[in-house]
């Protein structure tokens, strides 16, 4: 099937500085697709590109078999798109403002459906530049969904936002999953990425550094876990079976091992500490989290 | 006029609470000029809930109305010795074409850019002239709304009476008044970088005009060279056409085609600079 945004070596210069520097992408339809990384690294300068607001350079993008530099009303039918700094219509209530919108379309989605997808049911009637900043991002993704568009575009959908805020966006952006739609979300969080997305890219200094799904992103699953414990009084590091000394990957204190095969060495550690009678109550065996590879994979970005 | 405009709003959203949620085509299947009148709604009914808006626009017309009567009213005024009175409310009503379809237009087409609204309607399919148009239509017709209270006003209050032979000169310099200062507009508020630098700057440019063009002062009792520099601005034309046809000596249809022709000329340039450099996006655009 023909993926729903497909890129090629898109580019975006500005002055003498690339900000999108030449990146490929496919966004199959139905995927939850995260463009991850951190601010000024060309995330909004692609998506915008994508939306039909800029210009690119040069390179090969298609959005929806369209490309969105000639995007028509038809197209714009199609693609919903929540922009990452747009406030409310003035002077209009929540339900006013979706029937202005819902009136651009010409099959547009049920006003009273969409307010309850996004959970504003109670604020229907109030007037939308008096909800708060979360309520009123919920309103942006009905705004973008009246059309019953195929693909949604959320950029950067919960920046700013208190943490139970941001719980209620990710809920309604994974209600969209169950709509079937296909949705392109820039952040700059990283467990945003991890918790609504089916595919993530990773992009720093204008070129995508790594690709994957949360699991594997930046080959996490095969990258060695850290087993760490402490030593009681009177043993050291060098007692350890030989075996063991040789992941030694650093003792300030506290032993840390790096292990590819971290249960067979975990056995092979409470063996020893057993046969010599202690114990090692803050044992610990840690995979990388998805936050080390991403800070890993943007360092020079920092 | 407000209270009227509530009570048919209340009465269309009456009726269409009887229909069922989603019945019926919407505006944009139902073709352009339903989409423009769609547009002109919505922005209507958000300029009404305006506090600032309405006044600026509707309320403060009039009291200048009643001020400038209060004050000068009794004065004579030009060749024909006219009372101030009779002066007045075609000047005044000029400022409130002004007020609606220039002074309200910028600021609140510089806020919806700056605010991103402009930007987000555009990533829906609505044309981009439709919602020009709309907005447009809605400028016009609070102008002329505002207008007909200050010479219902002027007519019942001061006795101020339009001959009905000029009521077709009135409202074709009014409504041709209204689409050029819209343009204008436009063009405008391509020069205007965030929304406070809205209002004084639309503010400077107007109140300097409306004193030299007849419209606070009668441009009879103003020096030659000043009444020069007014003739070259649409302000003056504006005014001079609504003075024209208010005036009792004046016969036919209270036409000027000169100043018809310089508000239309302002408006053609309104339109080119609008189309040349009119921005849907902010200007304080990040990243």
């Amino acid at each position: 099937m023909e993926p729903v945004v497909s890129v090629h070596g898109l580019r975006k210069r500005y002055g003498q500085v690339d900000a999108v520097a030449g990146i490929d992408l496919e966004v199959q339809r139905g995927e939850i697709f995260a463009f991850l990384g951190p601010n000024g690294a060309g995330k909004t300068t692609t998506v915008e590109i994508l939306e039909g607001f800029r210009t690119r350079t040069s390179g090969e993008v298609s959005v929806l078999g369209i490309d969105p530099a000639h995007g028509d009303a038809a197209w714009r039918n199609r693609v919903g798109a929540v922009l990452q700094e747009s406030n409310a219509e003035p002077g209009l209530t929540v339900r006013e403002s979706l029937q202005l919108y819902s009136g651009y379309y010409l099959e547009p989605r049920d006003i009273d459906a969409t307010i309850a997808l996004v959970g504003l049911e109670e604020k229907a009637e109030t007037m939308a530049p008096q909800l708060s900043g979360g309520q009123r991002r919920r309103l942006d993704v009905a705004l973008a969904l009246i059309g019953d568009p195929e693909l949604i575009f959320l950029d950067e959908p919960t920046t700013g936002f208190d943490p139970s805020a941001r719980r209620t966006a990710w809920h309604v952006i994974d209600g969209l999953r169950e709509l079937g739609k296909t949705v392109f979300l820039t952040t700059h969080y990283m467990d945003e990425a991890e918790q609504l997305a089916d595919r993530i890219a990773v992009i720093a200094g204008g070129q995508i550094v790594a690709e994957g799904t949360p699991g594997t992103l930046g080959g996490r699953n095969r990258m060695a876990a850290t087993i760490r414990f402490t030593l009681p009084e009177g043993t050291a590091a060098d007692d350890l079976p030989a075996e063991l000394r040789a992941l030694l990957a650093g003792e300030d204190g506290r032993v840390t091992l790096t292990s590819q095969s971290p249960l067979a060495h975990v056995g092979a550690l409470a063996e020893w500490a057993r046969g010599r009678g202690i114990d090692l109550p803050d044992l610990d065996v840690r995979r990388p989290t998805l936050e080390d590879v991403y800070l890993e994979l943007t360092r020079s970005e920092a | 006029m407000i209270l009227l405009i509530r009570w048919l709003l209340r009465r269309r959203r009456e009726r269409r609470a009887g229909e069922p949620a989603g019945a019926g085509p919407t505006a944009a299947s139902r073709g352009r000029l339903a989409l423009v009148l769609h547009q002109a709604f919505y922005d209507l009914r958000g300029f009404l809930r305006n506090r600032q808006g309405r006044f600026f626009t509707l309320v403060l017309p009039l009291l200048f109305l009643v001020i400038f009567v209060a004050v000068f009213g009794n004065n004579k005024v030009g060749p024909g010795n006219l009372p101030a009175r009779i002066y007045y409310v075609p000047g005044i009503s000029a400022l409130a074409v002004i007020a609606a379809s220039f002074v309200n237009l910028v600021i609140s087409i510089t806020v919806l850019r700056e605010e991103g609204i402009l930007k987000r309607r555009r990533a829906t399919p609505v044309p981009a002239w439709v919602l020009i148009a709309g907005r447009t239509l809605m400028s016009i017709a609070v102008s002329l709304v505002s207008m007909v209270v200050l010479m219902l006003v002027g007519r019942f209050a001061y006795g101020v009476r339009l001959p009905t032979r000029t009521i077709p000169g009135v409202a074709m310099t009014a409504i041709l008044g209204s689409i050029s200062f819209c343009a204008l507009a436009y063009a405008f508020s391509t020069a205007i970088e965030n929304e406070d630098a809205a209002q004084p700057m639309v503010q400077a440019v107007m109140l300097p005009l409306y004193f030299i063009s007849g419209v606070f002062i009668p441009a009879v009792t103003l020096p030659n060279w000043l009444r020069h520099v007014a003739q070259v601005f649409p302000v003056q034309h504006l005014s001079h056409g609504l003075h024209h046809a208010f005036a009792p000596a004046t016969t036919g249809i209270g036409i000027v085609w000169s100043d018809l022709g310089v508000l239309a000329l302002w408006g053609a340039i309104g339109l080119a600079v609008a189309l040349f450099r009119f921005s849907w996006l902010p200007k304080a655009a990040t990243g």
